[in-house]
């Protein structure tokens, strides 16, 4: 290695550049980090006052019916939301990536809940799912179908948070997915075409596989985002419901400033930051077998 | 080239410096109310000469208190209150964190189930020697909302208000099928039979409302049984007794036997309050500040009036006032001690009573509350303090008020019998009225 000084003089602009993110990433991100797994060993009372009782929070974690249907509750929402979400923002993608009139409005409608706010999304929503006066219910009422009490009874409710969940999320798949396939040379379906391929072979045989290294993406990213879920149900669900919609991060958050017993919720918090780093891992090993790179 | 590449680093080190100079700049000017604070107050002595000074002041309905802040500011023009509103749901839980990182509001509104957890952890500024220096004349204000309001012999809040419930109807309901209107004569089977002959399916109409909320329902319900919610030394838990069970069975039986009331689930979707408002619930319970948000109704205005609460074996009902508080790191004590004390003087509570949000506590202005509504008889409100029960609490109310919620859930939606409810909730509290020493 042949370290001159002008390198290092690069080099030592290059990191006082960096510096003042760095500073926050460390003061904001990973301070609180490390000061969360520290607190998982303690616990506390009123305003701020902790005391250390080592692995006492962690074999709570292990006997706690209310954690595991939390798990479990997210769980469900995980495998319903991230697949589903998926799958309609490629069609939708495939859809938007046609040459068809006024695109452009279409694209900015599946668009706008990305940039419209949680709150406002879920009191909109919160007055769609009524049950009394509500438009869902309405319409399936003029049908002579007895509407469901959608967000307070324990058998739906999950499913109508899950509803807006991917809803919501198509918006911003969507665009990541349309870059991805304006990336596949159209050369591609060129030749396709030309050995007689339809259009359901050119998508399943060119578009999906071409297209593997943005689902990994989007997998990736929303997987995290779905375990960490908790807007939504904190907004939409009453608490008559509660057990059955909980997610991890609402127990945390129940735990940490509801009861404030920051302790316990900084286990918890553990707990899904070590699942969700052990997924994560699992998906980075298996992304050999099913992502194509160019 | 050299000099060249010099020339870009220079530009872009100093064009950084800028941004970090002016990152800091900005976040200084955001801040300036909290940075400008030691300044103003080194140079207290010299406030008279026009130097202004911000306290805050948090609650949970300040809607009802801009006359009041308005007035002290006409009055006190080197003071300037600025009024943070978080809705009544996130207000304890903000305030906790708050609390915590010692960015508490100046001077603050406080509840009866909170108060001992703040007072007795050194949150709240002791304002004994401040009364006592001031001769702020505490008989001015009814007796058991000062104790509420003072631990261990120190007074830590002057009294704002006090409320208790009442059976707030529908008017224009009661005419419709001709049924005279309720008063003090109503008992619970009175209720029940008119509730049923109010209920009107096909119009989506309900003759009463029994939700799962303890102030404004059950706490009632049990008194009127002839029951307690927790006993008199704050040690035991009532709710495992016979008549605690029959005072709660009364109100589910509202909607599972009589089915006079909106299930739990729809009411947890469109709260009574809002039936009422909408004119598709004939009659509820709710609290004197109801009348407040009622009278701002344009349709219901006229069409709303209020009763005492019916009697069950006996009349019952709790009674429950808010508190001024100073937080304890306050960096205005002084400021924050004038707004307290004006806010608990005669004259704040007649401009609050005009503006009707809640009862003032200072013993008198009622009549300029009541003078408020005149189409209401709201003095029913008034005469229930008679025979008023004071708010339960004890040490740490909130642990055993989130069992009332998780446990009692399972009675209301039919799930659990009340009397198992009933049981498992009081075999709970207990256990958590042990836990606090």
């Amino acid at each position: 290695m042949r370290f001159n000084s002008k390198r290092l003089s690069d080099w030592k602009w290059a990191y006082i550049m960096i510096m003042p993110l760095m500073l926050g990433l460390l003061v904001f991100y990973m301070w609180p980090v490390f000061q969360t797994f520290y607190f998982s060993f303690t616990e506390w009372g009123a305003f701020g006052k902790y005391t250390w009782t080592g692995l006492a929070n962690y074999k709570m974690l292990f006997t706690d019916k209310e954690l595991l249907q939390a798990i479990r509750n997210t769980s469900i929402y995980i495998i319903l939301a991230v697949p589903i979400g998926i799958i309609l923002s490629i069609l939708l993608a495939v859809l938007l990536n046609q040459q068809v009139k006024g695109l452009s409005i279409y694209r900015t409608l599946y668009f706008l809940p990305v940039v419209t706010m949680p709150a406002a999304i879920a009191m909109v929503w919160k007055w769609l799912y009524n049950s009394d006066f509500g438009l869902i219910n309405y319409v399936l009422g003029l049908l002579s179908i007895p509407g469901p009490h959608w967000l307070t009874d324990n058998r739906t409710a999950l499913l109508s948070i899950i509803i807006v969940a991917i809803w919501c999320s198509i918006g911003s798949h969507m665009i990541i997915f349309l870059s991805g396939l304006q990336g596949i040379s159209s050369s591609y379906y060129e030749a396709a075409s030309i050995d007689g391929a339809g259009p359901v072979t050119k998508f399943m045989r060119i578009t999906i596989p071409l297209l593997t290294p943005t689902i990994f993406f989007v997998l990736v990213t929303s997987l995290i985002g779905a375990f960490q879920v908790f807007d939504f149900i904190y907004m939409m669900v009453g608490d008559i419901v509660m057990e059955s919609t909980q997610s991890i991060v609402f127990l945390y958050y129940k735990y940490g400033f509801l009861k404030n017993n920051k302790g316990y919720a900084s286990s918890i918090a553990v707990l899904l930051f070590t699942i969700i780093m052990i997924i994560t891992y699992i998906q980075m090993k298996i992304q050999k077998k099913w992502v194509h790179y160019e | 080239m050299v000099n060249n590449r010099k020339k870009v680093v220079l530009i872009t080190t100093l064009m950084s410096a800028m941004v970090v100079v002016s990152a800091c700049g900005n976040s200084g000017s955001t801040n300036s109310t909290s940075t400008a604070a030691p300044k103003t107050d080194g140079k207290n002595p010299a406030s008279a000469s026009g130097e202004k000074v911000t306290i805050t002041y948090g609650g949970w309905s300040m809607d009802t208190m801009t006359d009041v802040i308005k007035a002290f500011q006409a009055s006190h023009p080197n003071i300037e209150v600025k009024a943070e509103n978080t809705p009544y749901k996130q207000y304890f839980t903000k305030l906790e964190t708050a609390a915590q990182g010692g960015t508490m509001p100046d001077v603050l509104w406080m509840n009866g189930p909170n108060f001992v957890k703040y007072a007795g952890n050194g949150m709240l500024k002791d304002l004994t020697e401040t009364i006592k220096s001031d001769q702020l004349d505490l008989s001015k204000y009814p007796n058991s909302l000062v104790s509420l309001y003072s631990l261990d012999g120190k007074n830590y809040g002057i009294p704002k208000d006090f409320d208790t419930i009442g059976l707030w109807y529908n008017k224009k309901l009661f005419d419709d099928k001709g049924i005279s209107y309720p008063d003090s004569t109503w008992d619970w089977s009175k209720l029940t039979e008119a509730a049923k002959k109010l209920t009107d399916p096909a119009k989506g109409i309900y003759g009463f409302a029994a939700p799962m909320m303890n102030q404004e329902d059950y706490y009632n319900t049990i008194l009127q049984a002839g029951g307690y919610v927790i006993s008199d030394d704050h040690k035991k838990s009532g709710f495992d007794q016979p008549e605690a069970i029959e005072g709660l069975k009364f109100l589910t039986d509202l909607i599972q036997v009589h089915k006079v009331s909106p299930t739990l689930a729809q009411m947890t979707e469109t709260a009574p309050a809002d039936m009422f408002t909408s004119g598709k619930l004939a009659m509820y319970f709710d609290g004197s500040w109801a009348a407040f948000t009622i009278n701002q109704n344009a349709d219901m205005k006229n069409k709303a009036d209020v009763a005492v609460l019916p009697k069950g074996k006996k009349q019952g009902v709790v009674i429950h006032g808010l508190g001024h508080v100073i937080s304890a790191n306050s960096k205005h004590p002084k400021e924050a001690w004038e707004f307290v004390k004006y806010l608990g003087s005669k004259e704040a509570a007649e401009i609050a009573a005009k503006q009707g949000g809640a009862i003032p506590a200072y013993k008198g202005s009622e009549t300029s509350w009541l003078a408020t509504f005149p189409q209401y008889k709201a003095k029913a409100f008034i005469d229930m303090a008679e025979y008023a029960t004071p708010y339960p609490v004890s040490k740490n109310t909130s642990v055993w008020n989130t069992y009332e919620t998780e446990i009692l859930k399972n009675a209301w939606t039919g799930d659990k019998s009340v009397a198992d409810a009933a049981k498992e909730l009081g075999a709970k509290m207990n256990q958590a009225l042990a836990a606090e020493k």
